[in-house]
């Protein structure tokens, strides 16, 4: 048994959080998040640069062939750094798809530019009724000729209003809740039809609403086999849980030793906060909230990473984990800062903020537990 | 015991009923049904037409504008306002300045301040906290120094909700530096727009200005703006809290959120059905609602006390807790009802505007109403101090 990281592993953490504590500055970020296109692309060039956009992806797709381990340590860091930019809609969930489905000609096309950064792509899954389930789909896609006509409407696709092409999941065949049935399509958001309204969400991304109307796409825009993508898109949903459960801790982490630091320093009663002991036990507790998710995390890596039967199960008892200890480690570490915690000024709010959105973000703690159960 | 109202408390119930019905502007209904934010002027047309009926200072004595009303016809009175979803009332003025100055005021300052406050015509905010003293309130630092008939005050107050719109604020200031930090505190009326007087607004985590920064740099404040002794304002900021937690744990508006909730999980889709299929979130929606009945009968416990003549003691502290825990775990149930449609942000001008939204009719608030609600067990004494109270006061450790 060993919890170690490799050293390339350690060598990428140290990368990251080098970049995070040097470069990734919360004003910076602050100003960043304020602009139309919501992130930095001088960033997301560097994170091209330093190889980390082509960590998932194989050596023959132009990657570095790496693992659930490697997306763990680049998320949980880029977590404590409040990292906005989009890794998890481009990289992980767009990137995802088109490599494990993708033709030759698609991969060729679309891999090498996510990879160096030069394109954005995100993956409109959710529609309003759906919640968080993934076969659950109205948007339709019905046979035309040489082409396939698309109508329906997407929820809430992260990461939107940048993509150069948008993976839509529509229903080829079968009834709204059928896992048989679901076929995706790489589109073109300038195509006719399409029509997106951009916004920002409450943790700082950006996010859009899509309306397909009679949307004409070629057939060879078709990922993957027709009526056939759900269990490629669990697999890639499920990996992005992982993820972002990895930058949920991140968060913890920082929240935690942010919260720490300030009650040794804010003074009440003559007294630092910290030697209040009704304080320090509720500190006492986020920190076990932490590591219990820690532990989750961890576990849930390994056993991906060795294709465990179980995988699944344990990415489901991990993101219930991350929902319980999310709402208590984020409320709690508001509360300890007092009034300054409620403030847009300080960076612990926007943690908060970004902690409760990862609460819902690929399911919450009731829809994991259901799961689970059902697993 | 008895549970039920009395023959003539129905009557009373009906009569605030159809008064609201009939008095309630629709322009502002729409408002705040809507989540669409309301102005000052809101504020203050929605007052002014309780002022104008004598049921705006319902807790003042009769004498000076009061009604007169019974504990429980208060208490029917709250119920039916928030079930009506009625701008919640300004406190500052009606329930904070306005018992301060007819329990400790002269005569003069009843006849100078009390009207403005009844008739809505001026507008005050409070200056309690500072930037180094929050939960140790009596540690505060603004200073007022005596010269002549006037004071000269420095200082920094922080957390002063509407200070942006408000005409006057009424200050804990240090008179004296004593050894025991609660001596050498006064209660100070200043003019909001004496020179020196600077508001800088704070922005919380849900984008909104409620609160602020108010710096006091060389004030000058006639003495005749102090009220009751010099060296005496411990005892009425204690007052002031007292009077302060009657009330904050909101429970009229929890019924109505909580009903509104029940509604929603009716009309939220999900899959082929709708949320309230969703056992686990239905389990947490009862959960919360057994917690919410037994902080209304507590607080009912206590009124009936209060109404054979008892005083909201310690159990004030008890309602706080209670009220600010279920106003958050609702606001956070809400949040979990939407789903991903909890996320999307928005703007002031897009809610006013009513086209930007995204989502079911009522999320775009939802996310912002539970950040915001982080505040509710910070402020008023936060819940930690709350709890020490209880420990001491009524458990005697």
């Amino acid at each position: 048994m060993d919890f170690s990281l490799s050293e390339e592993q350690l060598l990428l953490k140290d990368s990251i959080t080098t970049f995070v504590d040097k470069d990734y500055l919360f004003d910076v970020r602050q100003k960043n998040i304020k602009t139309e296109l919501g992130y930095s692309s001088d960033f997301w060039k560097t994170f091209a640069d330093l190889g980390w956009l082509g960590m998932p992806f194989s050596e023959a797709d132009g990657g570095y062939n790496g693992g659930p381990i490697d997306l763990m340590v680049i998320m949980e860091s880029l977590g404590r750094g409040l990292v906005v930019e989009p890794y998890i809609p481009n990289v992980v969930l767009a990137g995802g798809l088109v490599s494990r489905l993708g033709s030759e000609e698609q991969k060729q096309e679309l891999l090498p530019k996510i990879i160096s950064g030069e394109i954005q792509m995100s993956v409109a899954f959710s529609e309003p009724q759906s919640r968080f389930d993934l076969n659950d789909v109205i948007t339709s896609a019905k046979k035309d000729g040489d082409n396939y006509i698309l109508d329906g409407y997407k929820a809430v696709v992260m990461n939107g209003p940048s993509s150069n092409s948008i993976v839509v999941v529509a229903r080829t065949s079968g009834n709204q809740l059928d896992k048989e049935g679901l076929s995706l399509f790489i589109v073109d958001p300038s195509s006719k039809g399409v029509s997106l309204r951009n916004y920002s969400n409450v943790d700082g991304s950006k996010a859009s609403e899509i309306t397909l109307e009679n949307v004409s796409t070629p057939a060879s825009s078709l990922l993957g086999n027709e009526g056939d993508a759900f269990s490629a898109l669990e697999e890639v949903i499920d990996l992005a849980t992982l993820a972002i459960s990895a930058e949920a801790v991140g968060i913890m982490e920082k929240m935690n030793e942010i919260t720490l630091e300030y009650t040794k320093t804010r003074e009440q009663f003559g007294e630092t906060l910290s030697s209040f002991q009704a304080l320090q036990h509720r500190m006492v507790d986020t920190f076990m909230a932490y590591e219990q998710t820690k532990s989750l995390l961890l576990m849930c890596a390994a056993k991906l990473t060795d294709k465990s039967d179980d995988a699944k199960k344990a990415v489901s008892a991990l993101k219930y984990q991350v929902g319980i200890a999310a709402k208590h480690v984020g409320e709690e570490s508001v509360q300890l800062h007092g009034g300054m915690g409620v403030t847009d000024e300080t960076n612990i709010g926007h943690y908060f903020k970004r902690l409760t959105t990862i609460r819902a973000i690929f399911g919450n703690t009731d829809y994991h537990l259901k799961r689970y159960s059902a697993l | 015991m008895n549970l039920s109202f009395s023959e003539e408390d129905l009557k009373f119930q009906d009569e605030v009923r159809s008064f609201i019905a009939e008095n309630y502007p629709a322009d502002i209904k729409n408002k705040m049904d809507n989540g669409i934010p309301v102005s000052k002027e809101d504020i203050q047309t929605w007052q002014r037409i309780l002022s104008k009926k004598g049921w705006f200072a319902v807790n003042w004595p009769e004498e000076y504008g009061g009604t007169g009303w019974s504990i429980t016809q208060k208490h029917i009175f709250q119920n039916e306002l928030a079930d009506a979803n009625t701008p919640t009332l300004v406190p500052f003025g009606v329930s904070m300045c306005g018992p301060v100055v007819y329990t400790f005021g002269t005569q003069e300052q009843k006849d100078r301040f009390l009207p403005g406050i009844i008739n809505n015509d001026v507008w005050w905010c409070q200056g309690y906290s500072e930037p180094g003293s929050g939960s140790d309130l009596a540690s505060l630092k603004t200073k007022a120094v005596k010269d002549g008939d006037h004071y000269i005050v420095n200082g920094t107050k922080t957390w002063t909700t509407m200070a942006q719109h408000a005409d006057w604020i009424f200050c804990l200031v240090r008179t004296e530096t004593t050894d025991i930090k609660q001596q050498g505190i006064s209660f100070l009326l200043i003019d909001m727009k004496t020179p020196g007087v600077e508001v800088k607004p704070i922005i919380t985590i849900d984008g909104s200005h409620e609160v602020n920064m108010v710096y006091l740099d060389n004030v000058k404040v006639p003495v005749e703006n102090l009220i009751g002794e010099e060296g005496a304002g411990w005892n009425i900021a204690k007052f002031l809290l007292a009077h302060e937690r009657t009330g904050i744990g909101g429970i009229p508006a929890l019924k109505r959120e909580i009903r509104r909730l029940r509604e929603i999980t009716s009309e939220l889709p999900l899959g082929e059905g709708f949320l309230k299929d969703d056992e686990l979130f239905m389990d947490k929606l009862n959960k919360l609602e057994i917690d919410l009945l037994a902080a209304e009968y507590s607080e009912l416990r206590t009124l009936a006390a209060m109404s054979k003549g008892g005083h909201p003691g310690p159990e004030s502290s008890i309602l706080k807790i209670k009220g600010t825990d279920l106003q958050q775990g609702l606001s956070d149930l809400f949040v979990e009802a939407l789903g991903y449609y909890a996320h999307p942000f928005m703007s002031e001008d897009d809610l006013i505007s009513n086209e930007g939204r995204i989502g079911p009719d009522f999320a775009a608030n939802v996310m912002p109403h539970y950040l915001n609600y982080r505040k509710v067990s910070i402020y008023g004494g936060s819940n930690e101090i709350q709890r020490n109270v209880i420990a001491k006061a009524v458990l005697g450790i």
